[in-house]
């Protein structure tokens, strides 16, 4: 909540000292409007979702921090300008001409008229901006998760992904409520200004400045040198990751006394990028997934060889380390429903491969992009009838009701066991080995603790255990820090 | 004293005011007549550079009025608009006081002055904290006035001030300002398209016509040698309504 506030609030006010000022230049100079509100629009027009997460590569390319505040801060305020700025010009256009003449008339310079007289008579035009833009950026925020910017948006998000609908529910209505109270207080502001009634004005204004002052106190407390000695661990948005970073960050915190921090709903190449780049500290990926998406390379190696070509590969090239493999693979592997398998006797990918022109296959978002899809179509000669993408976590769901008729899933996933799927068999080869490892980035590499600490988790969760963990999250409704936490104190009993 | 010489005013092609020449003495009140596109309020906007003239001068009290950056010389003309021109978002009180807040006049000179100027319109003190929007339209023209007058400007001009209001309203304006010019003297220039509000009120009148000034001269001197048959036609009206009355009143037993 308190991260969502300073977001938006920032971003709002950024957007306003910006807008307003621009506003009343592009009125003073005519050609300047449909250039620069044509811009604005077109900012407007791409999906939210889509400038956050353009953000992300466009800071990285500059340098500077790409995952977490930054990149969320600006996608916002960016969005919150076209409201106000089209607004502040619409309002200042609308002013009685007979009043601007009226204002010269009685010897006011261009800025007195302007102060006096123009941004008064705008001020209602332009407040209603002001309110839209309060509830699209507050709306928003909420989107800055998979970003890293924590946000009421990892309710949502982790909610999506666990099937908690109670978690949901609470990142939906408290955004909302957080919108209506903020939009409630612009108004009053308005209408104690407008009505010069102080106490409307006064209290309204109070509270907002506290928010301000809050947001503000702990923004900078967030974004203080303190945090330099902060761990932050990334999770991509899937379960299995949610609670993998939850043993990471208190297994680091159990060892070494360090704060350590979750970044949670990562982009799966969000994530790397931003352990390449400082913005988290370390994470759990997977052998395939860097072999394949990052390195650019063919599967066929086997287990062994993938896992040290990718270590010699990280450290060499990004200066990441590998703190071990955990002892379990996670791998992209077609599945189907059990009745649906035995009934067309498919077995493996091959099998599939006759009838596949009558099949329907979901993939996650990434999925149907990535290298390991198109070396299936190559290996196999496969060709779906249709590809359909969709949130990972509706994907089991999909397949089990039959809206599509495979799926990309997760070899780990608690709900092939509770869905009753079946994994299909990659006879060819082509969908290279996913063992779980945990990278850790340069500031972290660096010290001997945390290292020690993280390397002491390898091979110690199994493809089984990692099985029963997800289930228990995803089937259990139990909390992915609940889940970590008493495995980790199992390890913790054992190791003593 | 105002000297209007030569003044022309474009717009693009439209020449609104061709060659416009006159003087208004210190003290006295010069009444432009004329139809509507006649060029009679673009002159009076070239006198406080509201419209900057094409070409020609107009000098006040002997200064140049383009020796003063433009919104300097306004603040010592007063003004008062044809569509009143109030602020909305201020209140009575805050309309009359912006002249005086312009020139920088302490808090407590400027309440007294305001109050003063509310005596002087005859408008009622407690009108001061409303908003323009809750009042007659004959009293947002007595706040107009009382706007214009504020400064003490020895200039006060005036675009058709009375030209939106009722008959009864009018009347009574139009005698309050006479009594404001007997009290303050101040020199002056009335736009308006009614001739009978023109003889009632002026020291001088001046007849526009398609940007030219045809005639200017005292009432009388109107009345009785109409430089052409457009003066006389504007005259006509007033006094064809004089007879009319006259008729129906000698007509009763």
């Amino acid at each position: 909540m308190t991260a969502h506030l300073q977001l938006a609030l920032l971003a709002l006010l950024i957007g306003i000292v910006v807008s307003v000022p621009l506003g009343v230049v592009i009125s003073r100079v005519r050609w300047l409007e449909h250039p620069v509100l044509g811009l604005a629009s077109i900012v407007q027009t791409v999906p939210s979702l889509a400038l956050l997460a353009i953000m992300v590569p466009l800071l990285a390319l500059l340098g500077l921090p790409s995952i977490g505040f930054l990149p969320a801060f600006i996608a916002l305020t960016l969005y919150s300008v076209l409201p106000v700025l089209r607004n502040t010009v619409t309002g200042l256009a609308g002013v009685d001409p007979a009043l601007i003449e009226a204002a010269r008339g009685v010897g006011m310079t261009k800025r007195q008229q302007l102060w006096q007289v123009e941004l008064p008579l705008a001020m209602p035009v332009l407040i209603a901006g002001v309110r839209t833009a309060t509830v699209w950026t507050v709306g928003m925020a909420t989107l800055s998760t998979p970003v890293g910017a924590p946000s009421l948006g990892n309710y949502i998000f982790s909610g999506l992904q666990t099937r908690n609908l109670n978690s949901v529910l609470v990142g939906c209505v408290a955004a909302a409520l957080l919108a209506l109270t903020l939009d409630a207080l612009v108004r009053l502001i308005a209408a104690g200004w407008e009505h010069q009634r102080r106490s409307l004005l006064l209290p309204a204004l109070a509270v907002l400045s506290g928010l301000y002052l809050y947001a503000g106190v702990t923004l900078g407390r967030t974004l203080s040198p303190t945090r330099e000695r902060e761990i932050v661990i990334g999770a991509k948005t899937f379960t299995e990751q949610y609670i993998l970073s939850e043993i990471l960050a208190r297994q680091i915190t159990h060892r070494t006394g360090l704060a350590a921090r979750v970044a949670q709903s990562l982009g799966s190449t969000v994530a790397f990028d931003a352990l390449r780049t400082g913005g988290i500290d370390a994470y759990v990926d997977y052998s395939g997934t860097i072999w394949a998406t990052v390195m650019h390379r063919e599967p066929g190696p086997p287990r062994e060889e993938v896992l040290r070509g990718v270590e010699s590969y990280l450290e060499g090239t990004h200066d990441i380390k590998m703190a071990g493999s955990l002892g379990f693979e996670n791998a992209y592997a077609l599945a189907m429903r059990r009745d649906k398998a035995e009934a067309l006797g498919v077995r493996t990918i091959s099998d599939v491969v006759p009838h596949a022109s009558e099949m329907t296959i979901g993939g996650d978002y990434e999925f149907f992009q990535r290298a390991e899809w198109k070396t299936i179509r190559d290996r196999y000669g496969i060709g779906f009838k249709t590809e359909r993408s969709m949130d990972p976590s509706l994907m089991y769901q999909a397949v089990a009701n039959g809206s599509v008729d495979m799926i990309s899933a997760f070899s780990t996933d608690g709900r092939i066991a509770a869905y009753d799927l079946v994994l299909i068999e990659d006879d060819k080869g082509a969908i290279p080995p996913y063992d779980a490892i945990v990278l850790v980035g340069k500031k972290a590499g660096g010290r001997a603790d945390v290292l020690n600490a993280l390397q002491e988790l390898s091979g110690t969760i199994d493809a089984e255990a990692m099985r029963r963990m997800n289930l228990a999250v995803d089937a259990e409704k139990q909390h992915p820090a609940t889940v970590a936490q008493s495995f980790l104190d199992s390890l913790w009993t054992n190791k003593r | 004293m105002i000297e209007v010489r030569g003044l022309c005013k474009s717009f693009g092609d439209v020449t609104a005011v061709r060659d416009v020449s006159f003087t208004v003495p210190d003290g006295d009140l010069l009444v432009l007549v004329g139809g509507s596109g006649s060029g009679k309020t673009t002159t009076l906007k070239m006198v406080n550079r509201l419209i900057e003239p094409t070409s020609g001068a107009v000098r006040i009290d002997d200064q140049d009025a383009r020796a003063l950056p433009d919104h300097l010389l306004r603040r010592r003309i007063g003004y008062v608009f044809q569509k009143v021109g109030l602020f909305p978002h201020l209140t009575v009180f805050d309309n009359i006081a912006i002249p005086l807040r312009l020139l920088g006049r302490p808090a407590s000179e400027i309440r007294e002055r305001v109050n003063e100027l509310l005596d002087l319109v005859e408008l009622d003190r407690s009108l001061a904290f409303r908003r323009p929007q809750a009042l007659s339209g004959g009293q947002e023209q007595r706040v107009g006035v009382a706007r214009g007058l504020a400064a003490r400007p020895k200039i006060l001009l005036l675009d058709e001030p009375f030209g939106a209001l009722d008959p009864l309203v009018r009347d009574r304006l139009q005698q309050s300002f006479l009594q404001l010019r007997r009290s303050l003297g101040f020199t002056g220039i009335f736009v308006t398209h009614d001739m009978a509000e023109a003889l009632l009120l002026a020291d001088r009148i001046a007849v526009m016509q398609d940007g030219v000034l045809v005639q200017i001269g005292t009432p009388p001197e109107l009345l009785k040698f109409p430089a052409n048959p457009y003066v006389e036609r504007l005259l006509e009206t007033p006094r064809r309504q004089a007879r009319t009355f006259d008729a129906l009143a000698g007509a009763k037993p």
